[in-house]
């Protein structure tokens, strides 16, 4: 469902991603790793709209999104989560989930009505509150969750707006174990209705959860496989996985 | 309910007014309400959306303009001046906000300002419309059944209106509209993450905003039938920008009431004459400017988030 052919990122002179293709099939869990500095957050940036690719072509659903509004690739199914949180820090759980609920039910050129009068936002924003595990939470100001929680609730803005492709960058980035788990469980749950593009770290968590793994490492795309021949590929045991796996 | 009594008290001032036979207060009070819609205009972009503008004057020079020209040219019905003068605000607004919101910051502080001197400019040198010394207009509009020139008439139109862009500044705070203004000021980024066209949002926000400010700007020159290229300097702009901090960014009575402490010092200053100060410095009231900087500097210190932020937080909030 999503095609990269040859996509490029410089910034000056520093290449961050090269000429990187990449597919990613629907109802997987297509994993993304590299080392530190590797361009996989550019990458992220670049399909997601908020970097502008200097060469190649992203392709979504057949279309050709390269140049698309990061807005518009929302509308079109493609939602993205931050590694550093972004959340709406003042508003409430619920006031988080339902702004994100909202922008895709409808115009929100709408100046007259009571947001809080629509049950529909708030009914749905409740349900995504309790699939990210934040049930209990809703009153809650983003500002004061714990970091867990936080990083639940920036997976839950990018589920609010019903994407059918999902990118995490990193989210259990400074979790905890147990944190851990229950994002690797929140991941279990959606997998069967979104596809997921999932940038992390914790290896334990990408091979349990990944379909495919491609392995990025100085913007270029060294592997893509089953997690099983990713884990015996030479040339990422050299780059990147040896360390990690010998740890 | 709160607003309700404020209102209440509003209406009955000039018939207190009249009872003591001090008409004069009422054109003052009037004059504080359209700079409070003027305010409140601006509040609306750079309180609730977030956006520094720097040249609102433009809008509120604009819309006096339009009615000073429009006046002049013969067309004194208010239905016809008036919903002009907020078209042309509007349109300035979009023509400006288009380019503006392209930059952030520092950057689109600085390019709303060099808009709106560039309009003051071209106000300067249209010569045929008065040009520097500002244009005079043979009266107050028409509205059908009269003119406005009857200051207690004036004032309560005047206070009608300011009552309709409060309710209705309010209406768009809480609605859709509102809310993604209001997360886009939070944390733009993220608004867009989550689908909203954000830019789409900051220039309608702009535009609602310029739209209201030329409706104060037609209402200035009907106060007191004479436009000033000067309605359009940055000074101007600043004053209203003052106006929003003084009376709380983001409140829905900031405008109100930040109008109502500057126009009010500024009267209290020049025209009360405080007898130990004057012994002190004799022509102090020449200089109404430094000791209107320094209350405004107290109170800056002492309720940084204006005064309606300091009443909502002495409540507990």
């Amino acid at each position: 469902m999503l095609e990269l052919r040859a996509v490029s990122k410089r910034f000056g002179g520093v290449v961050a991603t090269d000429d990187v293709t990449l597919d990613v099939v629907r109802g997987e869990v297509h994993a993304l790793i590299g080392p530190n500095g590797a361009g996989k957050t550019t990458l992220v940036g670049q399909i997601s709209g908020v970097l502008p690719t200097d060469s190649g072509r992203i392709l979504f659903n057949g279309a050709d999104i390269t140049r698309l509004k990061a807005h518009a690739r929302v509308a079109a199914g493609l939602a993205r989560s931050y590694q550093i949180t972004s959340i709406f820090r003042r508003y409430s759980v619920l006031e988080n989930l339902a702004l994100a609920v909202q922008a895709r039910s409808g115009s929100s050129f709408r100046f007259w009505r009571p947001v809080t009068e629509e049950h529909a936002l708030f009914d749905e924003a409740r349900a995504i509150a309790a699939e990210i595990g934040l049930s209990g939470r809703e009153k809650t100001v983003a500002a004061t969750l714990a970091h867990g929680e936080q990083r639940a609730l920036e997976v839950g803005l990018a589920l609010a707006t019903h994407p059918q492709l999902v990118l995490l960058d990193e989210p259990m980035a400074g979790m905890g174990p147990q944190e851990s788990q229950a994002m690797i469980a929140l991941i279990e749950r959606i997998r069967s209705r979104v596809s997921v593009l999932l940038v992390e770290h914790d290896m334990d968590a990408v091979f349990r959860l990944a379909t495919r793994i491609s392995v990025l490492v100085d913007g270029r795309l060294i592997a893509t496989g089953a997690p099983q021949a990713i884990r015996a590929d030479p040339a990422v045991r050299r780059a990147y996985l040896g360390e990690e796996l010998a740890a | 309910m709160r607003a309700i009594a404020v209102f209440v008290l509003l209406a009955l001032f000039p018939l207190a007014m009249q009872a003591m036979d001090n008409l004069f207060y009422v054109s003052l009070a009037s004059r504080i309400l359209i700079y409070a819609i003027a305010a409140t205009s601006l509040n609306l972009v750079l309180g609730y959306g977030g956006m520094v503008s720097f040249g609102h004057a433009a809008f509120f020079g604009a819309g006096a303009f339009v009615v000073g020209i429009l006046a002049v040219e013969g067309v004194r019905s208010a239905w016809i001046a008036w919903p002009v003068a907020v078209a042309v605000a509007a349109l300035a607004a979009l023509l400006i906000g288009a380019m503006s919101l392209r930059t952030r910051g520092v950057y689109f502080i600085m390019i709303t300002l060099a808009f709106a001197q560039m309009m003051y400019y071209i106000f300067v040198s249209l010569k045929t419309y008065g040009g520097d010394d500002g244009l005079s207009l043979p009266g107050r509009s028409t509205i059908g059944i009269g003119t406005l020139g009857n200051d207690l008439v004036w004032y309560y139109v005047v206070l009608a209106i300011l009552a309709a862009v409060l309710y209705g500044m309010h209406r768009l705070a809480h609605s859709r509209f509102g809310r993604v203004i209001a997360a886009i000021r939070e944390n733009e980024a993220r608004a867009e993450a989550i689908g909203f066209p954000v830019y789409r949002y900051k220039l309608l926000c702009f535009v609602i905003a310029g739209a209201v400010g030329g409706l104060a700007g037609a209402l200035i020159a009907n106060q007191s039938s004479y436009v000033s290229p000067s309605l359009l300097h940055w000074i101007q702009s600043g004053t209203l920008m003052i106006m929003v901090i003084l009376g709380g960014v983001g409140r829905l009575w900031g405008g109100v009431i930040g109008a109502a402490i500057l126009l009010g010092l500024e009267h209290l200053i020049t025209d009360y004459r405080i007898g130990w100060l004057a012994s002190l410095a004799p022509n102090y009231q020449d200089h109404a400017g430094l000791a209107i900087g320094i209350v405004l500097l107290a109170i800056v210190m002492l309720a940084p988030e204006g005064i309606a932020g300091l009443a909502l937080n002495k409540k507990g909030k």
